[in-house]
């Protein structure tokens, strides 16, 4: 006979609606998990999305994600000389503020070279780019369809394909264009100041073919850090491997907000911990003649004990499965990516299930204080 | 009445004093109390509010320890050194029954299962425990209302399944706070045949505190307290 179940059963009700306010911190918890993984996963979608081996950038720079990497254009075809490169092509990324359908759309363009390594992998629909100039491929996530057309700098882009999941750390959608076209734009967009000084004629003029980073594909037998080496030694470039490049992104763009939703998620897990404390305090005082009454007709302590702790596991895990369906259900109306691997709704029960026995304490020891002669009145 | 005289001694309190508190806020309960209640016996404590029954009550019980005196139920002596807290809890589990003022029936389990449940927690299976307790509901002219929760059982009825209750595990002794308290006097008459017929057919001794004069003649002794002393 199963005491616990037998309660929950008769407060059916009232248990449930416990659930479902637990299940609402729940559904934050695992909101902020999602918003945490959703903003690596697309940090690390851009960066490993050219499937690179070694990124060719600026020397002394973290590359063009950490921060500004420009390089000549021709570097590309320096860098496919190398020994041990089997492919190499030239990329740029800038943020764009583009109108679009009366609305401001803030887009992430790339500029590759088409038939090189850092063009889009996957085309969702639609197709890719073929012309040299004006074609654009753009994550489904701008709200572009196949066949739009929309105004860059001084040109209208026609679009052609959509991508899925192609965003940077700000999420911002990215947006695919050919590398000449990606350069006029940025020539385009440069700073007010800039070009005055260009129109004064003061300063040099400064190349408009430079690329943010070259990106090689290896040989199966090359080292990357041997490669990595090689390049170094010229001394306007640096290098970075794929997993530096990857180590660079999540330490340094991705850390600070890494800590922010961590310590977030910590003060969400305390508000748990005392919330199911609370409640299960609060069933317990209720329950107090109930449980003098066990103890007056023989029921051992662990009876008493199962009776708390079994409730409090049961609210905790009901609580966070209504939490894990409510932001399953939710989670694809959050205007960033929500990402939610099973491994951590499984560390989550851990969690709450950890959180759960212990908040309980308060109750069983109230529990075990009461005095059975309190059934008789005494 | 039962002639106790012939029968054995159940319950032997030998100068039982309590007292709560010391120096100026000591408070004497109960004083050299000595009183044997026998086999068979339905007796009643009766007495004025702070008198020291309900005291006596809990200290037969096992449920308070006195301060001093001698207390030894079916034959064995309690409250020595050698008791432990979960040993009294199992003491009670095996040898008492109680019958409170209110019932106090669990609310979340129905009529039997309330019943079944001290013999669940006395190491009956789930089998025998129902069918004890269906047994003793249906003997206690209640069996129709076996699956009614408490809430819905009306105070004779509720009464009676703590009664059941009380009875299930066969305890020798059973002990009862104002079990007619809260019903109407041919309730309380036939709650009172009723013990009195346990007493006889369970060889049980039946100890009830009582305020409720109509049913002083259904009882084999009463022992009176007055601030904590017996007067016999």
């Amino acid at each position: 006979m199963n005491l616990a179940y037998r309660d929950v059963r008769h407060n059916l009700f009232r248990f449930v609606l416990t659930c479902l306010g637990l299940s609402l911190l729940m559904a934050v918890v695992l909101a902020m998990i999602g918003i945490y993984n959703g903003l690596v996963a697309d940090a690390l979608n851009i960066v490993k999305a050219p499937q690179a081996d070694l990124w060719v950038v600026e020397a002394d720079t973290q590359g063009p994600f950490a921060e500004a990497s420009k390089i000549p254009g021709g570097t590309r075809d320096a860098v496919i000389r190398l020994h041990g490169v089997s492919e190499a092509g030239s990329i740029t990324y800038q943020t764009v503020e583009a109108d679009h359908a009366g609305e401001t759309l803030r887009l992430y363009v790339i500029g590759f070279e088409p038939g090189r390594p850092g063009g889009p992998q996957t085309i969702a629909e639609g197709r890719g780019i073929t012309q040299t100039h004006f074609e654009l491929v753009a994550d489904r996530e701008t709200g572009l369809v196949v066949g739009d057309r929309i105004r860059l700098g001084r040109n209208s882009f026609a679009v052609v394909g959509l991508v899925e999941d192609t965003m940077n750390s700000g999420g911002d959608p990215a947006a695919f264009v050919t590398l000449s076209d990606a350069q006029t734009l940025q020539s385009q967009l440069a700073p007010p100041a800039q070009r005055v000084q260009v129109a004064r004629g003061a300063g040099l003029l400064e190349s408009a073919d430079t690329v943010a980073a070259v990106i090689a594909r290896l040989e199966p037998t090359a080292d990357p850090e041997d490669v990595a080496r090689t390049v170094r030694q010229w001394k306007h470039l640096g290098a970075l491997t794929q997993a530096e490049q990857e180590a660079i992104l999540l330490g340094s763009v991705v850390d600070r907000a890494k800590r922010q939703i961590g310590l977030f998620l910590a003060i969400l897990l305390t508000v748990s911990a005392v919330v199911i404390a609370l409640i299960i305090y609060t069933m317990t005082m209720e329950k107090l003649k109930q449980i003098a009454t066990l103890k007056l007709i023989g029921a051992p302590d662990r009876t008493i004990v199962a009776l708390i702790v079994q409730q409090s596991v049961a609210l905790g895990m009901v609580g966070w499965s209504f939490g894990l369906i409510l932001i399953l259900l939710v989670k694809d109306a959050f205007p960033r990516r929500v990402v939610l691997e099973p491994v951590n709704a499984a560390a989550l029960a851990g969690i709450i299930l950890v959180v759960c026995i212990a908040a309980s304490g308060l109750g069983v020891r109230a529990a075990l204080k009461v005095d059975p002669a309190t059934a008789i009145g005494g | 009445m039962t002639d106790a005289s012939s029968r054995q001694p159940l319950i032997e309190i030998a100068g039982v004093s309590k007292h709560y508190g010391e120096g100026e806020t000591r408070v004497d309960a109960l004083r050299d109390v000595n009183l044997t209640m026998h086999r068979g016996e339905v007796v009643a404590l009766l007495g004025p509010s702070g008198s020291g029954k309900t005291t006596l009550l809990n200290i037969i019980g096992c449920i308070i320890d006195p301060t001093e005196g001698r207390v030894t139920l079916d034959g064995e002596r309690v409250y020595d050194d050698r008791w432990l807290r979960r040993d009294l809890r199992k003491l009670r589990l095996d040898k008492i029954g109680f019958i409170f003022q209110f019932h106090n029936l669990l609310p979340f389990l129905n009529a039997t299962d309330n019943v079944a449940l001290v013999l669940r927690l006395a190491g009956r299976t789930a089998a025998e425990a129902q069918a004890r307790a269906v047994e003793l509901l249906d003997y206690l002219e209640i069996g129709h209302r076996k699956d009614a929760m408490p809430a819905l059982l009306s105070g004779g009825e509720a009464q009676r399944v703590a009664i059941a209750r009380a009875l299930a595990n066969s305890p020798r002794i059973i002990l009862a706070d104002e079990p007619t308290a809260a019903l109407d006097s041919k309730r309380a008459g036939i709650v009172m045949d009723l013990m009195r017929k346990l007493a006889a057919e369970q060889d049980a001794c039946i100890v009830a505190v009582t305020h409720d004069e109509k049913i002083y003649d259904r009882f084999d002794q009463l022992f009176h307290l007055r601030d904590g002393v017996l007067d016999h």
